[in-house]
């Protein structure tokens, strides 16, 4: 696989040389693959979106570098600007970040920054706005008037129209109910699949994470101590308890079997896999 | 630079004797070190009051590097005042330098240093203030100090609660600019280049955001101090009682010290 972001040695310290000194990031090196869906996971303040904000040069590596497609993004004015248009980002609660008269001027924002002529700027829009499940009519209304909800949708539809080839979402489902955290979970994923798209996305649920993503990045006190596939990761089941992330609970009943003594795969982390690991424990044939 | 690094009237906590003082002695002494700056007159005064002001320093274990930080976005009024006095002096006797429609005489050097010193100095004593007192502190300071104005019905109270309320605020509305010129930097909005038009415009998705959150913020405040019962300042009693210790007293005491040594050592031209 071709890496398509990559950090080295990178490390972030805010407000240096003020008693708040505070090292979010020391030399992390970290990396992701074109085309994969990828997702980091990491208890609060464990450094996720100063990690993530580096990808996109928002912010500016106190040391080490940060590579987009195998060249430095820093490297010069222009390369950073082109970078944050390749490689979008969706912040935390990004519905506070809404301004225009209307949902679809604001979902141009993006692209119109970008130069794009008028006619490919309303085709982007359009789309975007599809993605996210919002109706036609919804573009001409006010974001304001919007649901909680809706509003995500905008925010999420206003990166997505400047169509990155890198998708970055900070928590996108954070304070929504289960309905909608589907929805956009889906929604993410159509894009995933329909651009060929990256997609790099930060949560605090193990199972959503478990259901989604093919490979999980942890983030623990500034660094990654490991990542791999959800199997690979959930295997380090007492690592991820004491970092207080805790493991689906499918998971947790079969580490809870394996110390009872039972010599079964404990890295299962849905209920098919569970069913087929007992299946096979019991000696029958899986179904 | 980001809009964090702004460290004008920031709180840095500690347990040092300054910071343990009585916030009203705090405020009281400031002031007494201002008059006393402008009673300084010459070398021995200055110099009294750079060490007073050293030891103050010290003491407080306030990094000299924090205070120098503070001292940035000022820097260019010192300089212009220094300059003001340095070619603005007139003296008597031979001019030191004298070039187009410059000459610098040598009063107009000690008057510059002097100028620049003082300015300095009393910048840095109230950092010294705001460094080590916390924004609650401070207001609850002025409002006790300010009690005796409510006989002559200024809203004391009201006054002060509004100014707590805004320190508190400024960090959170700091912080919130920062997220959203940074959402909008990641949509490619480029709040550096162009001329001031172009630049005034940029700053519209930031403004909006920013006014719509102080809004609601302001709301949400509004809410929850309704429902615990806020009526403003009528038999209102304090968590925090003032009282003053020992040290207290003896701080006043050196302060008010401070202010007649400068001012009979100035007057007798020290
Ligand atoms: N602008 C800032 N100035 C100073 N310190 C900061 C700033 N932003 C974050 N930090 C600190 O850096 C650390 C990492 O913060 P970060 O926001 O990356 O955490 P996170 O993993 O995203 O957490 P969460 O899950 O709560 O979003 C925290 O300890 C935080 O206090
Ligand atoms: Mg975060």
């Amino acid at each position: 696989m071709e890496p398509i972001i990559e950090t080295r040695r990178l490390s972030h310290i805010y407000s240096a040389g003020t008693p708040f000194e505070h090292g979010a990031l020391v030399d992390v090196d970290f990396t992701a693959y074109r085309g994969e869906y990828l997702g980091i996971i990491g208890h609060t303040g464990s450094g996720k979106s100063t990690l993530i904000q580096h990808l996109n040069g928002l912010l500016k590596p106190t040391s080490g570098q940060v590579l987009f497609e195998g060249k430095d993004i820093w490297e010069s004015k222009e390369r950073t600007r082109q970078t944050r248009f390749q490689v979008g980002l969706v912040f935390q609660y990004p519905e506070y970040q809404l301004f225009e008269e209307t949902v679809y001027k604001d979902i141009s924002f993006g692209p119109r920054n970008m130069g794009l002529d008028e006619g490919e700027i309303d085709r982007r829009v359009r789309q975007a706005a599809q993605f996210v499940g919002l109706k036609e009519e919804t573009l001409e209304k006010s974001p304001f008037e919007l649901s909680g909800g809706q509003k995500r949708r905008v925010a999420i539809a206003g990166v997505i129209a400047m169509e990155p080839s890198v998708l970055i979402l900070d928590e996108p489902t954070a304070g929504l109910d289960p309905v909608g955290v589907e929805s956009i979970l889906g929604n993410i994923h159509d894009y995933h699949q329909a651009k060929n798209a990256t997609i790099i996305i930060v949560s605090h649920s193990m199972e959503e994470m478990a259901r989604t993503v093919d490979r999980i990045v942890v983030v623990n006190d500034a660094k990654i101590p490991f990542s791999g596939t959800p199997r690979e990761v959930f295997a380090h089941g007492d690592e991820l308890e004491k970092m207080g992330l805790g493991v689906p609970a499918m998971t947790r009943v079969f580490h809870r079997l394996k110390g009872m003594g039972v010599d079964i795969d404990p890295s299962v982390y849905t209920i098919q896999q569970a069913r087929d690991a007992i299946l096979a424990k019991l000696g029958k044939a899986v179904v | 630079m980001a809009l964090k690094d702004i460290t004008l009237g920031q709180y840095f906590p500690g347990t040092t004797i300054i910071h343990r003082l009585d916030p009203r002695v705090k405020i009281i002494g400031t002031i007494a070190y201002i008059v006393a700056l402008f009673l300084a007159k010459w070398l021995v005064t200055y110099a009294i009051m750079l060490v007073v002001l050293a030891a103050l320093i010290a003491i407080s274990k306030i990094g000299v590097k924090s205070i120098l930080r503070g001292m940035k976005p000022i820097l260019i009024i010192v300089i212009i005042t220094g300059l003001l006095n340095l070619f603005y002096t007139p003296g008597q006797g031979e001019p030191l330098v004298s070039f187009w429609v410059f000459t610098i005489y040598p009063e107009g050097v000690w008057a510059a240093c002097a100028m620049v010193l003082r300015i300095a100095m009393l910048i840095t004593c109230t950092f010294l203030l705001t460094y080590t007192t916390s924004p609650i502190q401070l207001t609850d300071a002025l409002e006790r100090l300010m009690n005796p104005l409510k006989v002559i019905k200024v809203p004391v109270h009201e006054l002060s609660m509004m100014m707590s309320i805004a320190l508190r605020f400024i960090p959170t509305l700091i912080e919130e600019t920062d997220k959203i010129m940074s959402a909008q930097k990641a949509r490619g909005a480029d709040f550096d280049s162009g001329n001031l038009i172009q630049k005034a415009k940029a700053l519209v998705p930031l403004l909006v955001p920013l006014f719509i959150s102080a809004f609601r913020r302001a709301d949400e405040l509004a809410v929850a101090m309704e429902c615990r019962c806020y009526h403003g300042g009528e038999g209102r009693t304090r968590m925090r009682q003032l009282k003053l210790k020992g040290t207290d007293i003896a701080a006043l005491i050196l302060a008010v010290v401070l202010c007649v040594v400068i001012g009979v050592l100035g007057r007798y031209g020290f």
